[in-house]
């Protein structure tokens, strides 16, 4: 059986799989937080999100195109603060960062401060927000984005955001909390994790229609290709019925492909 | 204590307890009337240089009606807290009021995408900055509202936001563990839109809070904007409701519809057309000044923004989005 779905739409249902129910959640702004809508409304009814503003486990009536406008909170748990949220994180309390990314290297580290000089940029972008907080901060981060060579670079300009910085050992070495530490990078080419000996990036999985060697030639360092790489299910009728009837009916995330 | 590391940019502002300690000790503890318009609050409050923190997320009950009326006296060399900004940091890159500011997140407008004019303001290179995150930049309000002159968080280690920051890397006396230590910071003046206040400044706010309640007690100048004001005796029915007591507050002022084109919560949203519109407009300087002219400069009240926004037959328009969303 053969479904349409665009690229967008193949990256955000992938992404939903991994937020499992009755797990928390700390949601970054935009993507991130139509995946979480969908995997709400479909496997993962209890899945507890909370959002940096203060938002907790609200039943998302619509896609928020804030984290902290008031779909964070509709009929939510708690309305409350940031330092509530963070520090909620900070104890150990969350599973999982969910976060999307401009530059990213092969330890997972994110950029989404400058490209460039840093005192005079060539692109000056938002900066950390809450990422470099939740990613610090979370037991896992999972990151999604686009997948390019401009994107998936040897060495980001800035990291903003901690992956496994150097490799091994590195953000214990840095003070960061033990355990904690990217986990999955689902772009519209494919899933990848991290060797655990290396902390490096590898192939986990690549989405229907898509060849390993694409995933290497879009990718601006060298990706350890495993023997076994598994194919990513593709989208189902319901996840694709909910996510454009329900999440993101405007197509402000899925329109982007 | 240890200093194990250090960030290499400036600190912009004292984060010695006692400076503040007796700058609140001569703070007014009356309960007095503290009504005054935009105008006269902006005039007091917020001189050229001084250092500004805006409540609220980005587009979320932010004080509009004031930041307007900043860029209406043309204030100039504003330092500036970058946090969670988006439209509230659009306006005064338009207004080109601020020469340095603390970053955690600035030029963003979320899912919407980046201002163009706001890019272009930091990627001139005449802005001061300094990085932080968005739970770093809390923290450093907590701090202050606590009265002391750092706060300890385990965010930004190992990363170049600590680098480029003005943060430490300290070790724990008790287990030796590294921390990095932020300093506190008590902006000049805080300008926060809520739900209800009184006369004296006793505010309650409806729904998420974010960093507003440690703001309003690390803020030197607390200048608030209310879509209602209410009865002293409304506070009193409720104490359990008052966020910001009145001693923090040195100017409140009625503003219905205050966080237009920005979303409050239980009561209108977000104005998702206008903030598209300025994304668009931004592309062109020429283009940009006159919508500028026209839906700030050239306008004299913020009923009158309103008014060329749409007016009612708009606010009635987000009224009804918000509370479908509460249906």
């Amino acid at each position: 059986m053969t479904r349409e779905y665009n690229k967008v739409e193949m990256m955000i249902c992938a992404s939903s799989r991994y937020l499992e129910d009755g797990k928390t959640v700390a949601v970054g702004t935009g993507a991130p937080c139509a995946t979480a809508m969908l995997a709400q409304k479909t496997a993962s009814p209890n899945l507890v999100i909370l959002f940096e503003a203060g938002g907790l486990a609200p039943a998302l009536p619509q896609m928020p195109i804030s984290v902290g406008d008031s779909r964070t909170f509709f009929r939510g748990i708690m309305a409350a603060g940031m330092v509530e949220m963070m520090t909620t994180c900070c104890r150990g309390l969350v599973d999982y960062a969910f976060l999307g990314g401009a530059q990213i290297d092969k330890y997972g580290n994110i950029n989404s401060t400058v490209i460039g000089n840093y005192k005079k940029p060539k692109v000056r972008f938002p900066g950390s927000g809450g990422a470099n907080d939740f990613a610090s901060f979370c037991w896992r981060t999972l990151i999604m984005t686009v997948h390019s060579k401009s994107r998936f670079v040897e060495k980001v300009d800035f990291v903003t955001t901690a992956g496994f910085l150097t490799g091994p050992g590195a953000r214990e070495e840095a003070g960061l909390p033990l355990g904690t530490g990217p986990y999955k990078i689902i772009t519209d080419l494919a899933v990848l994790g991290f060797d655990e000996k290396t902390k490096t990036m590898l192939i986990e999985s690549v989405h229907p229609g898509v060849e390993v060697a694409t995933v290497k030639q879009e990718t601006g360092f060298e990706l350890i290709v495993p023997d076994f790489i598994r194919k990513t299910p593709p989208p189902t009728d319901t996840e694709l019925r909910i996510l454009r009837g329900e999440v993101d009916p405007l197509r402000l995330i899925i329109g982007r492909s | 204590m240890n200093v194990l590391d250090k960030g290499i940019n400036a600190l912009f502002m004292d984060p010695e307890p006692d400076n503040a300690r007796q700058f609140f000790a001569k703070k007014s503890r009356a309960m007095t009337d503290k009504r005054m318009n935009e105008k006269d609050a902006v005039e007091r409050f917020i001189p050229d240089g001084c250092y500004l923190a805006i409540g609220g997320f980005g587009a979320n009950r932010i004080a509009t009606a004031v930041i307007h009326e900043i860029l209406r006296a043309r204030r100039k060399n504003l330092g500036f807290f970058g946090h969670t900004s988006t439209h509230d940091f659009q306006l005064l890159c338009a207004g080109q009021c601020i020469d340095r500011v603390d970053i955690a997140y600035i030029i963003g407008l979320e899912a919407r995408g980046l201002s163009p004019n706001a890019r272009r303001v930091m990627e001139s290179g005449e802005v001061q900055v300094c990085e932080w995150t968005n739970y770093a930049l809390a923290a450093r309000l907590k701090a202050a509202a606590e009265g002391v002159s750092f706060a300890i968080v385990r965010c930004m280690l190992g990363t170049d936001t600590f680098k480029m920051s003005a943060a430490r890397v300290i070790e724990c006396p008790f287990t030796g563990k590294k921390y990095a230590a932020v300093p506190a910071v008590w902006p000049d003046v805080a300008i926060i839109h809520v739900h209800h206040a009184d006369i004296y400044g006793n505010c309650q706010i409806r729904g998420i809070s974010i960093a507003d309640l440690e703001l309003a007690r690390a803020a030197k100048h607390v200048i608030i904007t209310a879509e209602r004001l209410i009865d002293n005796t409304a506070i009193r029915m409720r104490p359990t409701q008052t966020v910001i007591p009145f001693y923090l507050v040195d100017a409140v002022i009625e503003v219905p519809f205050g966080s237009y084109p920005g979303n409050m919560p239980y009561l209108y949203y977000s104005d998702e057309d206008h903030l598209a519109q300025w994304l668009t407009v931004e592309k062109d300087p020429q283009e940009f000044k006159k919508f500028l002219d026209h839906y700030i400069y050239g306008v004299s009240s913020f009923e009158q923004y309103l008014e060329r926004c749409g007016g009612l037959a708009k606010l009635k328009q987000l009224q009804k989005l918000e509370t479908l969303v509460d249906s």
